[in-house]
């Protein structure tokens, strides 16, 4: 199985050599994403609560004075397939955050503390505030970004993908863009107020500034504080935010799967059976 | 259709209704007695594979036009609270999206059954352009289907394709303002799509109907392409066919499964879960894969009104095939020449898919170009040759001579002899 495996990825790497070998010479930027192990890839797969939490962590603590969340609620924070906050937990959460509520009796719009019903306010008022305070770029939504981002494969890869079930292009291209800060090649003009990043699928310069330092956030649990375990737990945060059923589609489809085949089996054997005496 | 029945109403209700409305006969001539070549092989399944992705497109549709919010303002925020909030709304618009995947390559290997075993020749015509009347109207619905949920994709797709009929003369710009109804890819035009979408699958259900009907008059093609001679050639429809069709449904849904449950956005685009924005053109604007052999047709001429009569009439061309194929006999596989061009023309079609996906420059263009000429020589210029230059190996005298000597159990050897030997 695993001789198989290694074969494949020779020939896939050398047929990606073959591939990639034009699109360099022609000097294009090429973004470098890298692929990670991520508990929920696989039809098996399922989100690992602890990461999850830290993901959030590194979310609330980190990104979330730029980016949004606009489409989670705090509920969800508590719901089962998710980071499995208790109710109590999701509610503290909730209520650290002001969303503004109104009109009350008398016409004024006014600020409370969110609840469970709420979904998480936007760092910005609008899209203009945000370029404003961002130096002209727009920090993105993180609700959808894990399936918004996908660098692209390319043949014969995405044939592949196919039969390997390969769907977590986004959490790899995150962590990749995380982790993609690295020195420009010698003689590189860095434009002011850009930075160089070798996974960045837009261009060669970033304005978002390296966002993730060494020990910069708290892990209690002793998982090491690093730029990549920090990388790799906002992304997998991030693909839950995007896809908050994918355990339960996951779970599903295995029956479904024992369902179908067991069903076309017998079919199959009936068919059979009843075209015994038919010469077709 | 009912003249296949050979129902006869037994119960008293059952005879009360015959008398008034034969409707019992005409489903038992339709579907349960309708004689059926005994031959026909997997490819053949195709038609009731389609028949039940209609349905699930249509059923799957409908609830998520109860959630969907059909406004610039909103559509993009309703599909994800389908996929957050609706219960189980996440496997119903997995379902309805790769559902739309699904109906395309159903609907081309159908197709290309069709053209391989000469399903579309006398006295099939009618059936034939039939059924390129529902590709249209598939294709129009798929179109306005992924404008709904509003992301970049949808928005920007919808612009190019809409903008296509700029390219008319005189009356072109009126024509493009009057689809949008006003002067961009806006709120009405987002309202108007919607409704359509919601009416189209219910005419594609319509045509379905005569499509079958013109079949059903005629009787089936089948891989030898000779029309059943005797009652031996044939089996009825139930429960032969049902069965079969079953089989091959439930399989063709273990493949559909596969993508709902476990690849559901692989083909998707990313940029789909992007809220339409009217100020950011994505880096690539691609139209959904199965639009891909058309696209590159239409990016392969430099001219836009070339380009756009080009990808229509790669269509049109379709409803004259029956009488640009000039060979009598029908299926491919007494025809050697025919055979080897068939396979080159789908090679071709997957090329130009390839090429609709890529870049229009330097050598994609030119590469576009070459198998755009080859996709209507084929119509044009092979298919009414062939008929003449070709030699076609013998017909069967019937489809059951056909069976014995495919089943190499030598023409004189009686029926019961050899039953089914190649079950033990």
């Amino acid at each position: 199985m695993s001789t198989m495996i290694k074969m494949v990825r020779a020939f896939t790497a050398a047929a990606a050599l073959a591939v990639a070998a034009p699109a360099l010479a022609a000097g294009d930027h090429k973004p470098h994403v890298d692929r990670y192990q991520w508990s929920f890839s696989g039809p098996f797969g399922t989100f690992d609560r602890a990461q999850l939490q830290r993901g959030f962590k590194v979310y609330r603590e980190n990104c979330s004075a730029c980016h949004g969340l606009r489409l989670v609620a705090f509920r969800n924070l508590a719901e089962n397939g998710g980071p499995s906050f208790s109710e109590d937990e999701a509610k503290q959460i909730a209520s650290e955050y002001t969303v503004v509520d109104g009109p009350d009796d008398f016409g004024d719009m006014f600020d409370r503390p969110a609840i469970l019903a709420d979904r998480f306010p936007s760092p910005f008022p609008n899209e203009q505030a945000a370029r404003a305070a961002n130096n002209g770029a727009y920090p993105p939504d993180f609700s959808l970004l894990a399936k918004a981002r996908a660098a692209h494969r390319g043949f014969p890869w995405f044939v592949f993908d196919a039969f390997t079930q390969y769907a977590e292009q986004g959490p790899d291209y995150i962590t990749s863009l995380l982790t993609g800060y690295v020195e420009p090649p010698e003689g590189m003009e860095v434009p002011v107020g850009q930075y160089y990043n070798d996974a960045f699928l837009a261009g060669q310069f970033i304005s978002m500034a390296p966002p993730l330092y060494p020990d910069s956030i708290e892990y209690t649990d002793g998982t090491p504080m690093t730029v990549e375990q920090y990388s790799k737990d906002v992304a997998a945060f991030m693909m839950w935010a995007a896809e908050p059923h994918l355990e339960d589609r996951k779970k599903m489809g295995f029956r479904v799967m024992i369902f179908l085949i067991v069903f076309a089996g017998m079919l199959y054997f009936t068919m059979k059976s009843l075209w015994r005496n038919v010469k077709h | 259709m009912a003249g296949h029945s050979n129902y006869v109403p037994q119960s008293a209700g059952a005879k009360w209704l015959e008398s008034r409305l034969p409707v019992i006969s005409l489903i038992r001539g339709s579907f349960v007695d309708f004689p059926t070549p005994k031959n026909l092989n997997y490819f053949w399944t195709f038609g009731g594979i389609l028949a039940v992705i209609l349905v699930s497109q249509i059923l799957t549709g409908i609830v998520l036009a109860m959630h969907y919010i059909g406004s610039t303002a909103q559509a993009f925020d309703s599909v994800e609270r389908i996929m957050r909030d609706v219960n189980f709304g996440w496997l119903i618009r997995y379902l309805h999206s790769n559902g739309a995947s699904m109906f395309f390559i159903a609907v081309y290997i159908h197709i290309f059954r069709g053209l391989y075993y000469g399903s579309y020749k006398a006295p099939r015509e009618i059936s034939w352009i039939l059924g390129v009347i529902i590709f249209l109207l598939m294709m129009a619905t798929a179109f306005m289907g992924y404008v709904l949920p509003w992301g970049q994709m949808s928005f920007w797709g919808a612009t190019v394709i809409t903008n296509l009929f700029s390219a008319l003369p005189l009356v072109g710009e009126s024509i493009v303002t009057w689809l949008w109804g006003g002067f961009a890819v806006d709120n009405p035009t987002l309202t108007r799509f919607f409704s359509l979408h919601y009416l189209l699958p219910f005419m594609i259900f319509g045509v379905v109907i005569l499509h079958v009907w013109a079949f059903h008059t005629t009787g089936n093609n089948n891989p030898t392409g000779v029309q059943p001679k005797s009652k031996q050639d044939t089996v009825p429809f139930h429960p032969y066919y049902t069965i079969k069709d079953a089989f091959a449904i439930v399989v063709f849904f273990v493949f559909f499964a596969w993508f709902v449950f476990y690849s559901p956005n692989y083909m998707g685009h990313p940029d789909n879960y992007i809220e339409a924005n009217p100020l950011v053109t994505p880096a690539h604007i691609v139209p959904e894969w199965y639009f891909l052999p058309f696209y590159a047709i239409l990016r392969a001429v430099p001219d836009k009104l070339g380009g756009v009569v080009l990808m229509f009439g790669a269509i049109a061309i379709l409803f004259v095939l029956p009488w640009l194929d000039t060979s009598k006999v029908r299926s491919g596989a007494y025809r050697p020449l025919f055979k080897q061009f068939f396979w080159i023309f789908a090679l071709n079609a997957v090329a130009l898919g390839y090429l609709g996906a890529m870049p229009a420059e330097g050598i994609y263009v030119i590469l576009s170009q070459i198998c755009t000429t080859y996709y209507f020589a084929h119509f044009l210029i092979i298919l009414p040759l062939l008929g003449f230059l070709e030699k076609p190996l013998p017909l069967p005298a019937s489809i059951s001579e056909a069976v014995l000597k495919e089943n190499g159990g030598g023409a004189g050897m009686p029926a019961g002899a050899a039953a089914a030997p190649e079950t033990k």
